[in-house]
């Protein structure tokens, strides 16, 4: 899997971001290696567009969503937001930028002051920007909350932890509108809490987006969770894209037998349903030293000589869909994209 | 192997845990949390049988209840807990510790914290061996050795000689159950095992607990958040909500003929790979009750959408369903009874 190559960009339509060749290297201590987080991954995002990123831990799917904030640089690689160039901007022009780009994290609880009474920690962003004076502040803090579902009096007097995970998470989702941004990178916000809780962000994020005309990446390892959320999913493994489709194509018609895998492996809820697991051994090989030619190789059930010295470069093979793996699933082309296919049953 | 034989020495006739009205208060400052309000079930050996609930419904509290690993300070305990014949509550320290590894053991969600850091692999999974069983230095190692083999943990030689840090999750996790298995235990909690791994790995880890489990004859609780973690891995299933439970059916009835609108709910809050993206999502409004001053009627009423009068008033008690006497359910308004179908019309015709 190796997803070099460019084929899935598009030059047409409102692209928000645009990252090319993306590479992130962290070093191993003193050892003179190199950890090959993220090996030249290409993606966009349209105005609009919720864009999911799945696959693996370790799959460099965080360091892609911290690199686009320049959080930290990357190694090397280009990051278009809004039509500048965030690898080359200075501190304070990135200051100013990351104010339009945003993060949710993972851990609701630690990734909010755990000192600073709620709604203050919503409002710091427009204290330090100076939007407005305090009471234009007040109130847009005031509304927000209301609108996440927190009760802003309560947020006044009350610190994050007497707030339950999910509430944690809501807070976050308005602490990270305060600033109206354009661009939402969520990185995994569900994955720490229950399904009940996890249903009420997802809507709840789905609501804002619409209200607010957001573009979100969404980041997580759960397929169900991304393909509900997102209008286009990458698959990611070890650094490298391995497919980038349409949400419910890809779901649909896999191309990728990672991607299949991983679809393989969400448990359903209902004992009636067999699947015919391909079962997947062990886990994803160490960043330091990537296997050659394709990185899913070692575990991929189609591998031959070629996929063990060439790696493989993302190429279409439908409306939309891109896979990088020399023996795709369907053959090299699906012959009809499942999204005609609905366009047709709906016609 | 030695742990194998014992198990195969046990099989006296019953169930192997009866759970009888279990209550687990906790003494706080805000008054007395009634984290398990009366509890019964039975678990047969060989069993698996999953408990399913939101976060704070009790689920972790009821299986280290059974297991006697909460704190005696400030713990309130009733009710029974009979295991192989023997009443849990109430032993003394001295005696769970003769139980805990060689009679029932658990796997906790986080396994980073749960292993000792400063101790190799090997010496841990050895320490119980020759606490429980009495085996040598090198008998343990051996064991450890062929446990980390059962696991199949890659290149198990290796990992005897190697700290919880170097391993990955999924890794570290199978050591957990390697741990968990070492002295043959006849019953294995497993608390959101799977929580903290990815989605490949948590398959493979809930294949290995059910390959275990079957092979060593095994009784396993499954204690999750997530329905379809139980689904295609347990036989019964018990929901969880308010401390108490509110359903428990075999897992294929319950799935096919669910009587709680909570399991209803929960089943449909699931995302499904089957729905087309953006398909909007059905929440459970509100959160779960605090359970200082639980509600007074039915504890999910106040979140129910079918919810009666009758619902807050008086609490339903747990009952069989006429078809299936292993079935039962706490509402008064059961999935699909006529209060049912005219509750869910009634929010239709609101809605439109």
């Amino acid at each position: 899997m190796a997803g070099t190559g460019k084929a899935h960009l598009r030059d047409s339509g409102d692209v928000l971001l645009r990252v090319d060749d993306l590479v992130v290297e962290f070093p191993v201590g003193h050892t003179g290696l190199t950890v090959n987080a993220v090996s030249g991954i290409s993606l966009d995002v349209l105005r609009g567009e919720t864009l999911g990123v799945v696959g693996e831990s370790g799959c460099g799917k965080s360091t892609t969503g911290r690199a686009i904030m320049q959080l930290p640089r990357p190694t090397s690689g280009s990051v278009m937001f809004e039509g500048r160039q965030l690898t080359e901007m200075g501190g304070d022009e990135m200051r100013e930028a990351r104010t339009r780009m945003q993060m949710i994290f993972q851990d609701p609880i630690s990734s909010l002051n755990p000192r600073r009474k709620v709604r203050d920690i919503v409002m710091e962003p427009l204290a330090i920007w100076k939007r407005g004076t305090k009471a234009e502040q007040a109130a847009k803090v005031d509304a927000l909350l209301q609108e996440v579902g927190i009760d802003p009096l309560r947020a006044a007097e009350s610190q994050p932890h007497q707030f339950s995970g999910g509430q944690c998470q809501r807070i976050s989702i308005a602490r990270s509108l305060v600033l109206d941004p354009t661009l939402i990178i969520c990185d995994e916000p569900v994955s720490a809490l229950d399904v009940s809780v996890q249903a009420q962000v997802l809507n709840l994020l789905e609501d804002l987006k619409a209200k607010y005309g957001l573009t979100l990446i969404f980041i997580a390892h759960d397929l169900a969770v991304v393909k509900n959320i997102s209008d286009r999913v990458a698959v990611m493994y070890l650094g490298k894209i391995c497919e980038v489709a349409p949400s419910d194509d890809l779901y649909r018609a896999p191309a990728h037998h990672y991607t299949q895998v991983l679809l393989n492996s969400i448990p359903v809820a209902d004992p009636t349903v067999f699947t015919a697991r391909t079962a997947i051994e062990g886990e994803p090989p160490s960043a330091v030293l990537p296997p050659p030619g394709c990185r899913f190789h070692p575990r991929c059930p189609a591998a031959d000589d070629t996929c063990r010295l060439e790696e493989p470069k993302l190429r279409a093979i439908g409306t939309g869909h891109f896979v990088a793996c020399h023996h795709p699933i369907h053959g090299d082309e699906i012959a009809v994209s499942v999204g005609q296919l609905n366009a047709e049953a709906m016609s | 192997m030695s742990t194998k034989l014992q198990v195969s020495l046990r099989g006296k006739d019953g169930p192997l845990l009866e759970v009888t009205d279990l209550h687990t208060h906790f003494k706080t400052a805000r008054g007395l949390v009634r984290s398990v309000d009366g509890v019964s079930f039975d678990l047969d050996r060989g069993a698996a049988l999953g408990i399913v609930g939101e976060s704070g419904s009790g689920k972790t509290v009821l299986s280290r209840s059974i297991m006697g690993l909460l704190p005696k300070r400030n713990t309130v305990k009733s009710g029974s807990v009979i295991f192989e014949g023997q009443e849990l509550i109430n032993m003394s320290l001295r005696q769970r510790q003769a139980i805990w590894g060689k009679e029932m053991s658990m796997i906790f969600q986080d396994p980073m914290t749960s292993l000792n850091p400063v101790m190799k692999v090997g010496r841990q999974i050895g320490e119980g061996l020759r606490m429980h069983l009495g085996m040598s230095k090198d008998a343990a190692r051996a064991t450890a050795l062929k446990l980390l083999q059962d696991v199949r943990i890659p290149s198990p030689d290796r990992r005897l000689d190697q700290y919880a840090f170097e391993l990955s999750g999924g890794m570290r996790q199978r050591v957990m159950i390697a741990l968990a298995m070492s002295c043959g235990p006849t019953l294995m909690f497993a608390d959101e095992p799977t929580t903290a791994l990815d989605v490949t790995v948590q398959a493979q880890i809930l294949d290995l607990l059910d390959e275990q489990r079957r092979e060593r004859n095994m009784s396993l609780i499954l204690v999750t958040h997530d329905l379809g973690v139980v689904a295609g891995r347990t036989d019964r299933i018990a929901v969880m909500y308010g401390g108490k439970l509110v359903e428990m059916a075999g897992t294929a009835e319950l799935f096919s003929n669910m009587k709680m609108p909570y399991t209803e709910a929960l089943l449909h809050s699931i995302p499904k790979l089957t729905d087309p993206s953006h398909t909007r999502l059905n929440v459970i409004a509100g959160r779960p009750p605090d359970l200082v001053n639980p509600p007074r009627g039915c504890r999910f009423a106040p979140r129910c959408p079918y919810a009666q009068a009758r619902c807050i008033e008086e609490e339903p008690p747990l009952i069989a369903t006429p078809e299936d006497p292993t079935h039962k359910f706490a509402c008064w308004y059961p999935v699909g009874s006529p209060d049912y179908h005219a509750a869910k019309e009634r929010i239709r015709a609101e809605a439109a």
